[in-house]
């Protein structure tokens, strides 16, 4: 099954009830698969909006009438969306947002990259938030991510990030769906009419500054229960690794392929593959320092990921960097030259940023 | 024994209003909430306040509201509206709100043929923010951003929404009122009532444009503001039923036996 298309089927499936979206490249296959199979479903809307802004505030609406709610897009249109998302988080909605990559800055091109890092994990609107952000790199990832994204918004009720790529979009592999498992939460807020009882408001304007920062700091203590709950990583080859190679999504498909060679050729690489990119694994990936004294972060973009690495590890082990920006999506091969290089094999030294 | 004719609607909260003098927001929602009062709707009630003067809508009204960003309340609407068909759903919006920054969100709202019902403030100026040039101040109008007042050739023309919006055969009931004198404050709150009335039968979308007075930004008394709505604004924006589709075809009907 084609990614985008296991992202809608496995949405629905979690019980996603509402999509509004934009066609972008490289996502259409989303949109083009809510509106032929979530119209299908009883009560799910499907709604071609007229921009991605209408598209995010509409997922806003429906998500405060008491649906799961979903949009996506693509970097450009991710862009448009932030305001969106911003409320979002301010409101306390639960909402499930899809970025497909694509190279930028500005239009860029339609192919694959992971510059969008730093919008993704540090909020992306204004305002002191967080989102969510979940980097799945295979099929079968983008449908269990997915489902657990839907029931992520819905538990902290907050906006959750799938944040992949083109090449994620448009790759076909093997899929299983796993058994919904729906979180439980309140569902208090749900806004339906006062009916007989007292009104309900939800905003995010809170005009008197002591009541504002109350507000920013009652969202922070959430963040801060899902930063410690939430993060999510996969080793792999670690175990006796004396370089660790980091990446995710794409970028940690063509690690895992460049590590078969390099092992091949004797050199004992191991990833490490951050899941959640907000929260990011950083105690997970602290502990291997205290063995591994070399780390390589390889990212599709110029450097965005490698601060959290830094800022993780904290001086306590050598860190390398390549990227590779624009959309180019160099090979295994290529990559396991570029290790070859940068390692110092005789000493044990990766080549360290500056 | 004393009889009660007049008093708070039930959609109110009651708290102290924070318009200014002579603003026509406090009429325009008294009226609302009289007509969700006489429909006995305020339990599925809904309410989009937007960003402007009427941000704190939800302070006055007594029913469920959720608040959109600038101009995005037809998007919201649309988004509660679709996942609750059976709630009535109205979204307040100015001429920023509506006619510039959520143009797109309000004109596929009313495209699409949303059941909602969009009450639609045009007082000709920025208000909250301090008295800019709107999308619907008019040609010669001073604000603080056309301080030698609105010129065509550089700041456009104004927006008429009503007349724009009509040509959509997704709406089905659009009418221009104002609250300028106690007679057409009882037509605007007929065209309210109508609004609401389609949208519960399922007729599709409505909205009621109210041209609004705006003193402290106008620069004037709120009688003076009265008599421009009059004198100059309503020669803009001409006052009436621009289109009444259920209406029409209602005529049609009884015209052919």
């Amino acid at each position: 099954m084609q990614g985008n298309k296991i992202i809608g089927e496995a949405a629905i499936r979690a019980g996603c009830r509402f999509y509004a979206g934009y066609p972008i490249t490289p996502q259409n296959e989303i949109p083009e698969y809510m509106a032929e199979n979530l119209r299908k479903v009883e009560g799910g809307v499907f709604i071609q909006s007229e921009s991605e802004v209408a598209a995010i505030h509409m997922v806003a609406g429906s998500s405060a009438a008491g649906a799961r709610s979903m949009t996506s897009s693509s970097s450009p249109g991710i862009s448009l969306k932030q305001e969106g998302i911003s409320s979002l988080a301010a409101c306390q909605l639960p909402a499930v947002i899809v970025n497909m990559m694509r190279g930028g800055p500005g239009l860029g091109n339609i192919s694959p990259a992971q510059g969008d890092y730093f919008q993704a994990t540090r909020g992306g609107g204004h305002g002191d938030y967080r989102v969510i952000v979940l980097g799945p790199d295979s099929a079968q990832e983008l449908a269990d991510l997915t489902m657990d994204a839907v029931d992520l918004a819905g538990q902290y009720r907050t906006p959750v990030m799938i944040l992949a790529d083109g090449m994620m979009g448009q790759m076909m592999e093997p899929v299983v769906f796993k058994e919904p498992k729906p979180r439980v939460y309140p569902k208090n807020f749900i806004m339906k009419g006062a009916g007989s009882g007292k009104s309900k408001i939800i905003r995010g304007l809170i005009l008197d500054p002591l009541e504002m920062e109350e507000h920013n700091w009652t969202l922070d203590r959430k963040y801060k229960i899902i930063a410690q709950k939430e993060t999510r990583h996969e080793l792999y080859k670690t175990d006796d690794a004396e370089l660790i190679l980091v990446a995710y999504g794409t970028g940690a498909r063509i690690v895992k392929g460049a590590i078969k060679r390099l092992r091949e050729a004797g050199l004992r690489v191991g990833l490490f593959r951050p899941i959640s990119l907000w929260p990011f694994p950083t105690n997970e990936l602290r502990d291997l320092s205290k063995r591994i004294e070399n780390f390589l972060v390889f990212e599709l973009s110029t450097g965005q990921m490698v601060e959290d690495v830094r800022l993780a590890l904290q001086g306590r082990a050598r860190i390398g960097f390549h990227g590779r920006p624009g959309g180019v999506v160099p090979t295994p091969v290529e990559l396991a030259n570029v290790v070859m290089r940068q390692y110092d094999r005789k000493e044990g030294i990766i080549d360290p940023i500056t | 024994m004393m009889k009660k004719v007049f008093g708070r609607p039930r959609s109110m909260k009651g708290n102290i209003f924070h318009y200014c003098a002579g603003c026509g927001h406090s009429i325009a929602h008294r009226l609302i909430a009289e007509v969700i009062d006489e429909l006995d709707i305020r339990g599925i009630t809904i309410g989009v306040p937007p960003a402007g003067c009427a941000v704190l809508a939800y302070n006055y009204f007594d029913v469920d509201m959720i608040e959109a960003q600038h101009g995005r309340g037809p998007a919201m609407a649309t988004g509660i509206k679709r996942v609750l068909p059976d709630r009535v759903v109205f979204s307040y919006q100015g001429d920023g709100d509506l006619a510039a920054i959520g143009i797109a969100e309000s004109f596929h709202a009313a495209n699409r043929g949303e059941n909602i019902t969009v009450i639609f403030i045009n007082n000709a100026v920025y208000g909250m923010t301090g008295g800019q040039m709107a999308p619907t101040s008019i040609l010669g109008q001073k604000t603080t951003t056309s301080p030698t007042g609105r010129k065509n050739v550089l700041d456009g023309y104004p927006i008429k929404v009503c007349e724009v919006f009509s040509l959509l055969p997704g709406t089905a009931y659009i009418e221009r009122c104002t609250v300028n004198s106690p007679a057409s404050i009882l037509k605007t709150r007929k065209a309210i009532r109508k609004a609401f009335q389609y949208q519960i039968g399922g007729l599709g979308f409505s909205l009621v444009e109210i041209l609004s007075p705006c003193p402290t930004n106008w620069k004037m008394t709120p009688i003076d503001s009265c008599r421009w709505i009059d004198e100059v604004m309503s020669k803009e924006f001409p006052l009436g039923v621009i289109k009444d589709v259920p209406a029409a075809e209602q005529k049609k009907r009884d015209e052919k036996p």
